[in-house]
Order: C-alpha cells, then sequence, then structure tokens
C-alpha cells in the first residue's frame, strides 16, 4: 500500500495513464510507446474495465508490465461487490448505459483480479523536477469527482493543492485530457484516457508523460496512442455490447454519458 | 387531485434536526433580482411576481463584492438566478465578472432574450476559458400545458426564446418541473426530448426538479405536512455530501442565505458576507424534507 504520509518517490520521466476501460488494444500500445520513451515507471489511475471487451486482460498487462495503480471507481465498485459503479452520473440516461457496462465488467472480471483491486490505494504521492504530485482517480477529495477544463477553475484549484499541499493533482475519469496551470507549474494534469477518444471525430486515445526540467519543474506531454481500433470494435461486437460503444470506438464521437459533460465539453462534440 | 388522507396517517417526526456541515464552498448562487419576475407562475416557491418587491434587485457593486470574496474562498462555480435574472439590467457585466473566474450559469424563463440580447450572451461564452450555460424553465410541450401554469401566451415566448438562443449557437438547458407528468417517468422524459429536438435543439438537454411545497405551490396543490420534516433523522456521509447545503451558498440583495430554496425564509439566513455563512445549517425547514428525500438539487 503507498502511504500518502510517507517520503515520495522522486522520479525523472512517468507515463500516467487515465481511464482503461478494457481496450487492452490500446493499454499495450501505451506500454510500448512508453517503454521506448524511456519512462522510470508507469501508473495507471484506475478505471481498468467498462465498456470494452475482456476485461481481465488490461489487468494482465498492467501486472506483467509493472504498472503501479491506483484505484478508480470501479476498482472500488468491484473489489467491494457493489451493484453499479459509482461512476458519479445523475441522469438516468446516462446511468442506464453505465449499468450495462458495469454489469458485463462485473461478470467478467475474475475475482482473484476483483481482489486485487481491492488490495490498491486511493492516492500516491510522487515528486518529478522538485514538483508534489498528487495522484488521485477524480479528484483528490473524491474518487468520482469530474474535474473537467471547463468546470475546474483556477481559484478552485487554488484551493485545492492548498487542502492536499500538493504542486499538481494528476487525474483521470473525465476520459478528456487538459491541464490548468500558473507561471510556476502549478495546477491540475488531467490525463484522459486510453479507453475511447476524447469525443473529437479521431479514433486515438490519449496518456500523459511528465519529466523533470533540467533547471526544475515539470514538462507535461499528452501523447496520441494509435492502435487497432477496429479489432477492438469486433471484439466488442462478439462479446455483445452495445452497437453505441463500438461506434465511439470506430468514429471517435461519445454516444452515451454525455449528460454529465459541461456545456462547453458538450458542445464540441456530435451528439 | 392527492390522496390526502393516507399522508395524514403517517406519524410526525419528533427529536433534533440533523446539522449538515459546509464541507466545502463549491457553489455559490446570486438572487441577482430578488422575487422581482415578469410572470406570475402557479407553482413558484418563493411566489415571484412584478409585484414582488420582498427582495429586490442586487446591484453589479454587491455582486463582484461577493465575487472577490468568492475567489478568494476558492469556489467552483456560480449560478444567476431570481426572480427574472434578465430584469436586473446589470446582468451582462455580471456574468461576464462571473465568467472571468469560473464557470457560470443562468437561470432564466427564456421570455426576455431578443436577438440582441443572445448575440450577447454569444459573446460571453466566446469570451471565456469556461462553461457559460443558459437554463430554461417550461412546463410542458404545448401551450395547454404550460401556460395554466406559466401564464397565458408564455409558451409561445419561451420557445421564441429558445430558438433565439439555438440561433446564437447557444444550448440552453431545458428545466421542467414535476408538475408535468410526463417529466416523472422515462417515455415521458423521451418524448420531451423529441420535442425539443424536433424544434430545433440539435442536443436536447433536460433537467427534472422536483416541486417544493411552498410559496404559491401551496396554494396550487397542498404545502408541507407535518409528517414531511428530518427531525430524528440521521444522515450517513453520502447523504451529507448529497444535499446541496453541504457544499452551496446563496447570496441576495439583503446577505447571504443558506442554499437557493431557503431565500425568502428568516430561517435560511447565514449572515451578511460568505465568510459568516461557512457554518453548519440545522434541517428544520420541510423544504429540507424534499432536498433529501427526492435528492432535490438546484445545480444543473
Amino acid at each position: 500500500m503507498h502511504d500518502l504520509k510517507a517520503a515520495p518517490a522522486t522520479l525523472g520521466k512517468v507515463a500516467f495513464f487515465g481511464g482503461i476501460y478494457s481496450n487492452h488494444l490500446a493499454l499495450e500500445a501505451a506500454i510500448r510507446l512508453a517503454r521506448t520513451r524511456g519512462v522510470d515507471a508507469m501508473w495507471a489511475l484506475g478505471d481498468f474495465g467498462a465498456f470494452g471487451p475482456h476485461p481481465d486482460r488490461s489487468v494482465e498487462l498492467l501486472m506483467e508490465h509493472g504498472v503501479q495503480a491506483i484505484q478508480g471507481n470501479y476498482e472500488e465498485s468491484l473489489s467491494t461487490g457493489a451493484e453499479d459503479c459509482h461512476c458519479g452520473y445523475t441522469d438516468p440516461r446516462d446511468n442506464h448505459y453505465a449499468q450495462i457496462s458495469y454489469d458485463y465488467t462485473f461478470e467478467h472480471t475474475s475475482d482473484a483480479y476483483k481482489r486485487w483491486m481491492g488490495t490498491l490505494p486511493k492516492a500516491a504521492r510522487l515528486e518529478v523536477g522538485g514538483q508534489r504530485l498528487r495522484l488521485c482517480h477524480g479528484s483528490p477529495r473524491q474518487i468520482n469527482e469530474f474535474l473537467w477544463a471547463s468546470n475546474t477553475p483556477t481559484p478552485f484549484i487554488e484551493r485545492m493543492l492548498k487542502d492536499e499541499d500538493a504542486d499538481l493533482v494528476v487525474c483521470t475519469h473525465t476520459g478528456i485530457h487538459w491541464q490548468r496551470r500558473d507561471a510556476d507549474g502549478r495546477g491540475v494534469v488531467n490525463v484522459g484516457a486510453l479507453g475511447r477518444p476524447p469525443n473529437d471525430g479521431t479514433t486515438n486515445v490519449w496518456f500523459a508523460i511528465l519529466s523533470a526540467r533540467p533547471g526544475g519543474g515539470v514538462d507535461v506531454e499528452f501523447v496520441p496512442v494509435h492502435y487497432e481500433h477496429g479489432l477492438l470494435a469486433r471484439q466488442m461486437a462478439q462479446e455483445g455490447l452495445p452497437q453505441e460503444f463500438i461506434e465511439t470506438i470506430e468514429t471517435g464521437w461519445w454516444t452515451t454519458c454525455l449528460e454529465i459533460l459541461p456545456a462547453r465539453e458538450r458542445a464540441a462534440g456530435r451528439y | 387531485m392527492e390522496l390526502v388522507t393516507l399522508p395524514s396517517l403517517m406519524p410526525t417526526p419528533t427529536g433534533a434536526f440533523p446539522e449538515v456541515p459546509l464541507l466545502a464552498l463549491d457553489t455559490l448562487w446570486f438572487q441577482v433580482s430578488g422575487t422581482i419576475c415578469n410572470l406570475r407562475c402557479q407553482h413558484c416557491f418563493i411566489s415571484c411576481g412584478p409585484d414582488n418587491h420582498r427582495l429586490g434587485m442586487m446591484s453589479l457593486e454587491q455582486v463582484l463584492g461577493y465575487l472577490e470574496e468568492a475567489r478568494d474562498l476558492g469556489v467552483r462555480e456560480y449560478y444567476f438566478t431570481g426572480g427574472e435574472p434578465f430584469m436586473n439590467r446589470e446582468l451582462v457585466p455580471m456574468l461576464a465578472q462571473a465568467l472571468a473566474q469560473g464557470p457560470t450559469s443562468v437561470l432564466t424563463n427564456g421570455v426576455l432574450i431578443k436577438a440582441e440580447t443572445a448575440a450577447k450572451l454569444r459573446g460571453l461564452q466566446d469570451g471565456s476559458e469556461y462553461s457559460f450555460d443558459l437554463r430554461i424553465s417550461m412546463d410542458g410541450y404545448d401551450a395547454a400545458t404550460n401556460d395554466p401554469i406559466r401564464g397565458a401566451g408564455t409558451f409561445e415566448r419561451i420557445m421564441q426564446g429558445i430558438l433565439r438562443l439555438a440561433e446564437a449557437g447557444l444550448n440552453p438547458v431545458i428545466t421542467v418541473t414535476e408538475a408535468l407528468p410526463d417529466a416523472q417517468t422515462r417515455e415521458g422524459r423521451g418524448r420531451f426530448l423529441e420535442f425539443l429536438r424536433r424544434a430545433g435543439l440539435t442536443q436536447p438537454r433536460l433537467k427534472i426538479l422536483p416541486l417544493l411545497r411552498m410559496g404559491a405551490e401551496a396554494g396550487r396543490q397542498r404545502g408541507y405536512a407535518p409528517w414531511e420534516s428530518l427531525a430524528g433523522a440521521h444522515l450517513t456521509e453520502d447523504e451529507l455530501r448529497a444535499l446541496q447545503c453541504s457544499s452551496c451558498r446563496m447570496v441576495s440583495a439583503v446577505g447571504v442565505h443558506v442554499c437557493p430554496i431557503l431565500v425568502d425564509d428568516p430561517v435560511g439566513g447565514m449572515g451578511r458576507r460568505l465568510k459568516d455563512s461557512l457554518r453548519p445549517f440545522a434541517l428544520a425547514h420541510p423544504a429540507c424534507y424534499t432536498c433529501k428525500v427526492d435528492g432535490l438539487s438546484c445545480t444543473t
């Protein structure tokens, strides 16, 4: 277990994977990319399952490649036998598809992996380039809080960093990557998701690499991952997953769980 | 008509009212036009109307003062409401300042939104890195269902407001209360979304709100009964977090109130400045029962 009070590990270059949503093909491609970029460590920020096919395959990749991990709401729910994903949606249409996704993932995740998920911490701290990183799934205070670019303003970020005694909050949960940092590089980095494209009409997905600058500070790079999305779509169809989920993988436009989007992110999509 | 015989048999709860701490001040509401409204809706929980001046207009100076305090406290989002907020002539500069420091929403009946207003609002949206939302209330998809509640001729005028926003490239959230029977079922909500799509909203968004049995609504149907009380109730951590009074405050021309609902009742008063209002609140008002039991949240 990672103890938030223990001295954080100091690293030079770290890859962060957001929601994987059972997209094992994208995860495999991302791990390969991260390795060629010479990272010191890889971290997965939760939600390994959901949406996609064969959830155990993603867990096996994380274990095989020594990816360190914290829980997302999916791991919390799967490991405690909860009846739903606790995604944090408020609209019945969002919850309808969330339930289909969770029920499939629950049924196809092995018990041993569910138990392993229960052993993961919900938070971690690292140090990169002299900056104190606070890793979480949704937000530091709540595993399923959505931090979107358009509704996470600077004064709120400043309060969060003060409350957390941190320089950078590194999170996922929304599925769209963004960052907002001040002149000193302090702020929030949402690393996006490997599980599905960021509702932009392209088929590639994203992760983030944070690197220490020689003189101190952190560079943030969002890395696009091109993978065999057609193969993933075929596997999803074979598993009987909804056509709406497959369409997102094939087109890059979100078709479900849209009501939670703030106005600006919603307007950027097709639906 | 509702059956009142069964509820009247419910026992009246006793015991202390649970207290809700302010876990974090995330949402700040502005009652910018007080109780002054161009409509007189039959279900309005604070009985707003053209002649209700119990709560007056906020000045730009007042709003800027609270925004400054909110920035220092790390508030996440802002909502502007009334009454009808577009009756406040300084609304646009108020919104511009709010949007400079966080995501902002306006709750309106849409009737006063002319093409020129819609263009200004589009400018506000384009000028901010944060989300800007308009939320328009209506009570049906035709005059026959809407107008008895909102007033004769209002359906047409609301639809015009919605379409002007859509033409300006803004996508309002449509709010419907449970006064509309269709709002209570999945099929009914589907019909409403289809209606909005046909009307020209390509990404229709819908929010359903439960009714609050106070103000004008108490006369339209009924007020709260003695059994609708949280006396003696024990709330879990998650239940506390779900209540909006654990994360919001409302400001009006007369000071700070605990939430957007208890703005017209002394029980909701929390002081003059936001820093005075960061204390727990006891859920002693019957409207608190609606928030707890129906899961009411005024945010979008």
